[in-house]
């Protein structure tokens, strides 16, 4: 997404990402992010919470208005009404998708050879 | 507030982002607001699978269980004037139930209706764009910045669009 956003923004059209993974908005360097700490697949919010939508929604247009200088990122304060552990279960397909369930066992090295004491993956 | 961008996933797919080698690119674009919000004519793109259930084929995730370093790098359009049960969503990695309830948590066209009448923004865009976000592993991102991005600009700017929300899943 901050791609597709870059490339509009190059395009002559002001962009705002409305993130739930800023980190990955700063690793690539996008001009505007709005980072919201919600589960993937809800980046507005909750279904039919018509108001929370509404505020991440003006939130994002503020930051069109704000931003300065290409790469702002700014965090929304709203918070997931949710426990942790349901809202990471809940937002995960039925299955797991096609490279995760490919790439499970060498993840899984990795992780068992992070806990031994070698440094994890930078 | 600093948003915790790990904190709703498991380890494995930490562990997938953390290993993801990205370069951060510079400089980044930069197209500044070129009026008001309030005279401003807003698009919203969204990489949740979305596609329009009757009209649309869906995105080919059947290419992708055969070849799961693959990701459909197409694009659906959709009107302003969607009836939420014309929309359908196609992308294998993330639970499509809440989606599939209320649309506007991926792409916000009611909420932006919204805010056009009560002269918050100036109008809503005549139409949307639905990408479907996982672009293979390692992620190649080429048709995306060659060909479809450069579609989709084309379109918005076309209909007088002056900015758009991107709403990854």
């Amino acid at each position: 997404m901050p791609v597709l956003a870059r490339t509009l923004e190059a395009a002559g059209l002001a962009t705002v990402v409305i993130s739930m993974m800023p980190y990955w908005a700063e690793r690539i360097g996008t001009p505007r992010t709005l980072g919201v700490e919600f589960p993937f697949g809800h980046p507005l919010g909750q279904p039919r919470d018509a108001e929370m939508h509404l505020r991440v929604l003006r939130q994002a247009l503020g930051l069109l208005e704000q931003a300065e200088e290409p790469g702002t990122i700014v965090h929304s304060p709203e918070t997931w009404p949710e426990p942790v552990e349901e809202a990471t279960r809940d937002w995960q397909p039925p299955q797991p998708s096609p490279i995760i369930a490919a790439l499970r066992p060498r993840f899984r090295e990795i992780l068992r050879k992070s806990r031994r004491g070698s440094p994890p993956p930078s | 507030m600093t948003v915790d961008s790990f904190k709703f996933l498991p380890r494995i797919i930490a562990t997938y982002y953390r290993m993801a080698e990205v370069e951060r690119r510079l400089p980044i674009p930069w197209t500044p607001l070129p009026r008001p919000l309030s005279e401003c004519t807003v698009g919203l793109v969204t990489s949740g699978g979305l596609y329009l259930r009757d009209s649309q084929p869906p995105f080919d995730l059947e290419r992708e269980k055969q070849q799961p370093t693959w990701g459909d790098p197409t694009y659906r359009p959709i009107p302003t004037n969607v009836h939420p049960a014309d929309l359908g969503v196609g992308h294998l990695h993330y639970n499509a139930r809440d989606a599939e309830a209320d649309f506007n948590i991926l792409l916000p066209i009611e909420p932006l209706k919204r805010l056009a009448e009560n002269g918050f923004i100036g109008a809503v865009a005549p139409e949307h764009f639905s990408f479907m976000g996982f672009q293979g592993f390692p992620p190649d991102t080429t048709a995306w910045e060659k060909t479809y991005g450069p579609e989709v600009a084309d379109r918005f700017v076309h209909a007088g669009v002056d900015c758009v929300i991107l709403t990854p899943a």
